[in-house]
């Protein structure tokens, strides 16, 4: 009794084993959109991929979240129904990565430019409310910072924050932020550290003469644990920020909409991290977020020309659109009309224009 | 003679009060290991049901919906996919609100409900034409925010400014409260909807079919291709230089990261053999990689575990080798066999670093319905609520995650049924 049903068990086994080699097989076109990219905009688009599966025929988007130069990658290796359609950025795309595309048969590309993010400085709802300029932020978490000559770079010294500015707090500086993968350290660091390094002369001068030097200033966040990388998570970052209230975090502007009991966004330059004041682009750190549509994949792949559409409807990306609700800073109207144009034309890319 | 064994007598009483000293500390000791892991557990376990019990529930709000012909066919022909079936939801919340009047507050009060109401009409004219001009009553889904409000998790005493729900809508739900037209229910959708960026529409369904469909392909190739293996290297191998390599080798593959499993399987299935990305049948291959050495090592102490005086008895009576194995030794392994699969199948269920390689994180609506679409996992899942902005996520994430434990308890609680039922003792 037994010896049969172990061999009919095994018998069983390579038979489901066989049928799934078969259905391997089978497999050929897609009939779904396929985006990949910034974990920035995923947020967005996903809300745009099941708004639209939701109300046309067409199947529901399938968004991978990769980050924008991983995303850009895959997008880049090739045209075909095994690569992605769109790839989310919050960066532009480069010189460098247009070119891989071109090597790879990726000659058409559609920018879409959808809105702004705010990157924004946050601390708990109990703690005084602070007032940073962005020479406060590069002093405060550069690696190396100007001494007292011209030209010398001394080791951080900055402890508190009264160290840097005597109106602020003298509490530890202790930031939590993105790790090095992540494209709002990236964004961090070249608007807020590059932007506060700028206002010094004889670095503002190295950028002309010695970039690589000027980028090292200016981009390289220190490590003796003032700066504390907290992972990809923002929502640890606001729990960690609750129970401490002399940290500070460093994320995206929906996180703080999302928490706005929780926690508080510092001003910077004088101006307070409001969806009015990144909109208008008042708010010095904030950036604008794309995504990017391959022209062959359109009228090819069902439903990429209607999601394209749906994107840069009114009713998603407009001042009172859907996206808007999630955190998404509009661009102005006009701004607007034209990328949208531009979309229902797909108008390709040309970057020797830029 | 009696001076020294007096002597030794003595050193032995001298020396005990210090001994029974010892095990008292060390029995001590270990009652303290053992009550620290249980309160972590306990804690662990306390603070997921704290946060994801109120998941399972949801807030519906009942409105009195006119199916005005007008407003879904203007022009006299019904289109249902662009037929303004919010607009019905924006007149019925008029209707019950009338004195509400200015854009904003419009807005404000069109936010009560969650964008599902839309979805849920259409889905209802589409099943039955005839509602068109009638008057339907419907129990629809109450926006997140006024989920989080009924359940507790927005204190509505707190400035306005800092909580994601105004005034005047607590103010409207206080009142829909006191009429009867608001009530939480037990959230099927949870179990019934893939995932989705609204939460009160998002479900585990989609996730947890493709776990499952990535467990079949799992089990389809591991368990046979694992038992071979392992009655092969006990049974048939020849004692070498080679087989102890192999032996080794299996040892050390059941300790590599499992991330490495997932690079292997993007090189592999995806960039050399062409297999669709984000399909549960790669994430299946994945896992059976990772559980096969497990199964086989388990397989193989289930072998070896079957005494020689059964193969030798078969032998004397003249079996061959083959019938020795397949009539004796297997059924009688086979129980150890499948624990260690169900085993190795439980991790291969908890498991999402391999499956980032391979694109099954990603935002996945709809429910797949074989082995090449794509999907995701239950663990997958948790990692992607959990970095939602949206509150409500996070007592999603906590229920989410209470399944995935319930179904990871299923299967080692088999386990060990299967262990003491089929067991045999020597």
């Amino acid at each position: 009794m037994a010896k049969r049903s172990t061999a009919k068990l095994l018998l069983a086994s390579t038979l489901i084993s066989m049928a799934i080699g078969g259905t391997a097989v089978a497999q050929s076109g897609r009939d779904y959109v396929y985006v990949v990219g910034s974990s920035t905009v995923y947020p967005f688009s996903t809300v745009v991929a099941e708004r639209f599966g939701r109300s046309s025929e067409f199947k529901t988007p399938k968004v991978e979240s990769t980050g924008s130069g991983g995303g850009l990658k895959l997008f880049c290796d090739g045209v075909g129904v095994d690569y992605p359609d769109v790839t989310n950025s919050s960066r532009a795309i480069k010189q460098s990565e247009v070119d891989t595309c071109a090597a790879n048969g990726v000659t058409e590309i559609v920018e879409v430019k959808i809105g702004y993010d705010g990157i924004v400085l946050a601390n708990a709802i109990g703690a005084p409310a602070v007032s940073l300029t962005r020479a406060d932020l590069y002093h405060a978490l550069a690696k190396e910072v100007p001494g007292g000559a011209e030209g010398e770079l001394i080791e951080n010294p900055n402890r508190t924050w009264a160290d840097i500015n005597p109106a602020l707090p003298a509490t530890r500086i202790e930031v939590l932020g993105p790790p090095p993968t992540s494209g709002t350290r990236d964004a961090f660091v070249e608007l807020a550290m590059e932007g506060g390094c700028k206002t010094i002369p004889w670095i503002k001068e190295l950028k002309n003469t010695d970039k690589n030097r000027y980028k090292a200033i200016c981009h390289t966040i220190r490590e003796d644990g003032a700066f504390v990388e907290a992972g990809e998570n923002d929502n640890l970052i606001v729990q960690k920020l609750e129970a401490n209230p002399d940290a500070f975090g460093i994320f995206g502007f929906s996180f703080l909409d999302q928490n706005a009991e929780k926690v508080k966004g510092a001003a910077v330059d004088g101006v307070e991290p409001t969806f009015d004041a990144i909109a208008d682009g008042s708010y010095p750190v904030s950036r604008p977020l794309y995504f990017y549509a391959k022209k062959a994949h359109v009228d090819v792949i069902p439903g990429l020309r209607g999601f394209l559409r749906e994107f840069t409807s009114e009713r998603a990306w407009g001042d009172e659109g859907y996206l808007s609700d999630r955190g998404l800073i509009p661009m102005p109207e006009d701004e607007r009309s034209e990328v949208a144009a531009n979309v229902r034309e797909l108008k390709s890319l040309t970057l020797a224009s830029q | 003679m009696t001076a020294s064994r007096k002597k030794s007598r003595e050193i032995v009483e001298a020396g005990l009060a210090r001994r029974r000293r010892k095990e008292a500390t060390f029995r001590a000791t270990g009652m303290l290991a053992t009550a620290v892991g249980v309160i972590f557990l306990g804690v662990f376990f306390a603070t997921l049901i704290v946060q994801g019990a109120s998941a399972f529930k949801q807030t519906f709000i009942k409105l009195d919906v006119v199916m005005s012909e007008s407003v879904l066919a203007p022009d006299g022909e019904l289109d249902l996919a662009y037929a303004d079936f919010d607009g019905l939801v924006r007149n019925a919340l008029r209707r019950d609100f009338p004195n509400v009047s200015g854009r904003g507050e419009r807005r404000e009060l069109y936010r009560l409900v969650s964008v599902a109401a839309g979805y849920e009409l259409r889905d209802l004219v589409a099943g039955d034409p005839s509602l068109l001009g009638s008057t339907v009553e419907i129990w629809v889904p109450a926006a997140s925010n006024v989920d989080m409000l009924i359940k507790g998790n927005i204190d509505p005493s707190i400035d306005e400014s800092l909580r994601p729900i105004s005034d005047a809508q607590v103010a409207w739900v206080e009142s829909l409260q006191r009429s009867d037209r608001l009530e939480t229910r037990f959230n099927t959708a949870l179990f019934t909807n893939g995932d989705s960026r609204e939460p009160e529409l998002a479900g585990i369904r989609g996730a947890l079919m493709g776990s499952f469909y990535m467990l079949i392909v799992t089990v389809a190739l591991a368990f046979p291709i694992g038992v071979a293996a392992a009655i092969y290297l006990e049974e048939f191998a020849p004692r070498s230089r080679w087989s102890d390599l192999i032996e080794v080798n299996i040892n050390n593959l059941a300790a590599v990261p499992s991330i490495v499993f997932g690079l292997l399987g993007l090189a592999v299935f995806i960039n050399w053999m062409a297999l669709p990305r984000s399909a549960p049948l790669v994430g299946g291959l994945v896992l059976s990689l990772l559980t096969l050495p497990v199964i086989i090592i388990a397989s193989r102490a289930a072998i070896q575990s079957v005494p020689p005086s059964i193969r030798e008895a078969a032998l004397g009576l003249g079996a061959s080798k083959m019938q020795v194995v397949f009539h004796h030794v297997l059924p009688l392994a086979l129980p150890g066999m499948l624990t260690g699969t169900i085993i190795g199948m439980s991790r291969a269920l908890g498991e999402s670093a391999p499956l980032l390689m391979i694109g099954m994180v990603a935002f996945i609506v709809d429910v797949p319905g074989s082995f090449t679409d794509p999907a995701t996992a239950l663990p997958v899942q948790v990692y992607l609520w959990a970095d939602s902005p949206e509150r409500a996520f996070a007592e999603r994430t906590s229920a989410a995650i209470i399944v995935l434990l319930g179904f990871l308890l299923m299967m080692n609680l088999a386990a060990v049924i299967i262990r003491k039922r089929m067991e045999r003792k020597w």
